[in-house]
């Protein structure tokens, strides 16, 4: 742990990832080229980094020469990492930001999934777990690319995040869709099947 | 409709991943439905969503193949889907690196970043510059010049960031940028402030007038951004540092006054960095140092981790300005994470007195099993400064240490632990024969070669010297039949020294040496042999000569010698004394826990001999004899100094003119001038 002073920058994160109960890797970005260029060197991170932080469920931890803080959930675990001497409480605005923008989208998935589940239909907490989030994995993907862009912090409201990504789940009924969607829709079917 | 899972996935339970059993070229396959009309949305969605986890997951696709779904993706621009559309610029971002031809989708990714749905023009801008190279700049260049001042917060923050990624490429065009920059600087969102301000610096850094300037009118016009106010306070110290300001300027109050804003971000920031400035007085640390302390009581973690990581670089220069927070660091001892624990243990070890030094001992023994190797390493090093801090401690931090070599731990730990142990033993001589006895116990089971044979060179070194050396021969002979080559081979070496310098045990040492001339490596047979024969002669300047002492030759230039030696070969037998002498390494690494103890910096005559050599000039010269220091020919306050550094050969002589970034080497021949 050296005191060299920090060059002012506006890249900040080297690393985001969000691993499972068993510590495999569900999503994964790595900003900085320098740090594990190679896929090999990035999953041996991730296990070190899950081996130890696992079972302690403290934020923080200082591992592999890295500032590392996390969050668990049910049965998923949020990274954020970044160099020892960045401003730890950034770094934890940005796991705030993605944690609580994913458990706004998926908690609302979860409930038209109640018919699915039959045991979530009622006590639906604010956690999120990882079946919705491999089901709406692409939500997820376009939260990680609103909150964090090559390193720098986007977005470090949970709000706005969502309401640029605007997801919306697909099994939901119809009711979910904006009207105008359904229109369109409905618009561009009878355009193609007049034209086949 | 396609149902997003098979029916065996749903009822497998929770345990089931839709995405585990992909099958790259399945799901390729799939992606031939982009091509279809109409489109429908939501199987696209999952088949692109299905491509971007398998990148993810580190599969690797051939330039055709991510050439062919790319091509078939530009096709989903058709639909109108929000989520299919920021989907579509994921995926040009991911395989970006990966696919040929990424630019046709430029001119569709120009048309959403300058048209009427707000919700496409950032994505867009950011998937454009990611696939865009010089040339493609200039031609998007207004669009991204209106795009920065653009009043959609997500729109600006998009060019600004992109900006920013694309100075490294084009700093020329983007710092034409600077105007749209600094009026994007004036929004009210938080985030745009910070990315303006961010970018601005970026583009200006290397002219300190106009980072001052920026800094004097952001100081003042008050940013209501919280990660712009930690941005300017970087700025502010690195431009302190830079000019050695004195804290009496604006820039230092400013910093200052950061200790007191509202969001606990900018205050870490602002105390972390007065901490960090290399000349500050006690009085100036003081409030930084209480703003620490109160968040050392803090309930989130990342605080209280934050802090007391500060104030242990604090503790390393000012332990007093820390004595302060001593009981708050106390309480965090027993925090229920780990890192923070150790970091206030390791503080308290800094500022500690000598009476609270056995209760922390204490302390973190019984931790230590539990925290990670890099936070070990740091324990022991602040152990090891308290050594040298309070010699009389000795023997409980021996005990402590010798503990801590007993548990499991890495090599960078164990080896922490053990020059730690030879910097008391080199410090405290009462405390040789404990540190020595446990560094005996500690070879018996230790599978890091390197520790082992430094600590046979140890006791090869300190064990004759003992009251009772003889107990020492166990450990080492131990070694020789147990070990690997190089520990053998070390064994036998230590073994000789015990032979040479204990006549009584000399006897005893002949025979063991007898035994290892059987051993199976060459190494060990070759030492024994020498060792016997020289120790047979029993005579004390022949030991002192070849047993004591080390090479008093850098070995760098005696390898280079043997070489010259084998290129030429005569009669004459080689001789040492045309080996220059080892000079003093550049870097003196004398403390105990120095980085690299077992090798030996380069010598500044090495690093000329190798420089001299690869002139093909100076091939012929032959090995280097000696360098002089460099001489100053002009006066130090001359616009252009000029050094010169004279190098000695057979029959040459070489002078080495330094000026500025320009080296000029005269040659002469020493045989034909009249010297």
């Amino acid at each position: 742990m050296d005191s060299m002073s920090m060059e002012p920058s506006l890249y900040t994160v080297k690393a985001l990832f969000i691993l499972d109960n068993d510590g495999n890797r569900l999503l994964s970005k790595y900003y900085d080229p320098e740090l594990y260029p190679s896929m090999k060197e990035q999953n041996n991170f991730e296990k070190n980094v899950f081996n130890k932080t696992h079972k302690a469920d403290n934020e923080i931890a200082f591992l592999e020469g890295m500032t590392v803080v996390y969050k668990s959930s049910i049965d998923l675990f949020f990274y954020v990492v970044g160099s020892p001497q960045e401003n730890e409480l950034m770094l934890m605005s940005v796991l705030n930001c993605l944690f609580d923008s994913l458990t706004q989208i998926l908690s609302s998935c979860a409930g038209c999934h109640g018919n699915r589940c039959g045991s979530n239909a009622g006590g639906w907490g604010k956690n999120v777990e990882r079946r919705y989030l491999l089901e709406n994995m692409e939500g997820v993907f376009l939260v990680v690319d609103e909150i964090i862009d090559g390193g720098v912090i986007l977005e470090s409201d949970p709000q706005q995040v969502l309401q640029k990504v605007n997801y919306k789940s697909d099994e939901s009924p119809l009711s979910e869709q904006s009207v105008a969607q359904v229109i369109q829709s409905a618009k561009d079917q009878i355009k193609w099947s007049i034209l086949k | 409709m396609i149902k997003k899972f098979d029916k065996k996935d749903e009822e497998s339970g929770s345990g089931s991943n839709p995405f585990q059993h992909l099958e790259k070229s399945a799901v390729l396959q799939e992606a031939r439905i982009f091509n279809e009309t109409p489109i429908n949305p939501r199987r696209c969605l999952h088949i692109l969503t299905k491509i971007i986890y398998l990148l993810n997951q580190g599969e690797h696709f051939g330039t055709t193949e991510a050439t062919e779904a790319f091509f078939a993706m530009t096709r989903l621009f058709q639909s109108n889907d929000q989520t299919l559309r920021r989907m579509c610029y994921l995926t040009i971002k991911e395989m970006a690196n990966i696919s040929e031809d990424v630019i046709i989708v430029t001119s569709s990714l120009t048309k959403d970043m300058t048209g009427k749905e707000d919700v496409y023009r950032g994505p867009a801008i950011r998937a454009l510059c990611r696939i865009t190279d010089t040339t493609m700049l200039q031609a998007i260049e207004r669009y991204m010049k209106q795009a920065i001042v653009d009043k959609v917060p997500s729109v600006s923050s998009s060019a600004l960031v992109s900006s920013l990624h694309m100075v490294k490429m084009s700093y020329d065009v983007v710092k034409r940028w600077v105007n749209e920059a600094q009026e994007a600087a004036s929004s009210d969102n938080i985030m745009v402030q910070y990315h303006a301000l961010g970018l601005l610096y970026h583009l200006r850094k290397n002219d300190r007038l106009a980072v001052s300037k920026m800094l004097n009118k952001f100081t003042k016009s008050g940013l209501k951004s919280p990660f712009a106010y930690c941005m300017l306070i970087r700025i502010a110290s690195k431009l302190l540092e830079e000019t050695e300001g004195g804290h009496d300027s604006p820039l230092f109050d400013f910093i200052e006054s950061c200790l007191r804003n509202k969001n606990e971000m900018v205050v870490y920031e602002a105390a972390s960095a007065i901490v960090h400035m290399p000349t500050c007085s006690a009085r100036e640390l003081a409030p930084a140092v209480s703003v620490l302390q109160l968040f050392c009581s803090s309930p989130k973690a990342a605080l209280r981790y934050a802090a007391v990581r500060t104030l242990n670089k604090v503790a390393m220069k000012h332990p007093s300005a820390v004595t302060a927070c001593n009981l708050d660091l106390e309480n965090l001892i027993t925090d229920s994470n780990r890192s923070i624990a150790t970091l206030a243990i390791t503080t308290l070890l800094k500022t500690g007195s000598e009476s609270s030094v056995d209760r922390l001992m204490k302390q973190i023994s019984s931790f230590v099993s539990e925290i990670s190797d890099e936070f070990k390493v740091v324990v022991v090093q602040a152990i090891s400064s308290l050594c040298q801090k309070y010699p009389r401690k000795h023997s409980v931090m021996m005990n402590f240490l010798s503990n801590m070599l007993r548990d499991d731990g890495g090599f960078e730990y164990k080896r922490a632990i053990v020059d730690c142990i030879i910097g008391i033993i080199e410090e405290n001589p009462e405390s040789k024969e404990t540190g020595l006895a446990h560094l005996c116990e500690f070879i018996e089971d230790c599978e890091h070669t390197v520790l082992a044979t430094k600590i046979l060179h140890l006791l090869g070194k300190e064990g004759p010297r003992t009251p009772a050396p003889s107990k020492y021969i166990r450990f080492i002979f131990n070694r020789v039949v147990l070990e690997s080559e190089a520990v053998r081979a070390a064994a036998v070496s230590a073994l000789a020294k015990f032979g040479a310098q204990n006549d009584d045990l000399l006897p005893s040492v002949l025979v063991l040496m007898q035994r290892c001339m059987m051993d199976s490596d060459d190494e060990v047979r070759d030492r024994a042999t020498f060792y016997m024969n020289v120790l047979q002669q029993k005579q004390k300047a022949l030991n002192a000569a070849y047993i004591f002492n080390g090479l008093s030759v850098s070995v760098p230039g005696l390898e280079k010698s043997l070489h010259q030696y084998t290129l030429d070969p005569s009669e004459r037998p080689f001789d040492m004394k045309s080996v220059p002498l080892a000079t003093t390494p550049i870097s003196e690494q004398k403390s105990a826990t120095s980085k690299m103890p077992e090798k030996m910096a380069p010598s500044r005559q090495d690093i000329y001999q190798e420089q001299l050599a690869a002139i093909l000039e100076f091939q012929g010269l032959g090995p280097l004899f000696k360098s002089s220091e460099a001489v100053q020919l002009t006066e130090a306050e001359t616009e252009y100094v000029v050094r010169c550094v004279k190098h000695t050969f057979a029959q040459h002589m070489v002078f080495q003119f330094d000026c500025g970034g320009v080296t000029v080497c005269v040659c002469v021949c020493v045989s034909q001038v009249g010297v």
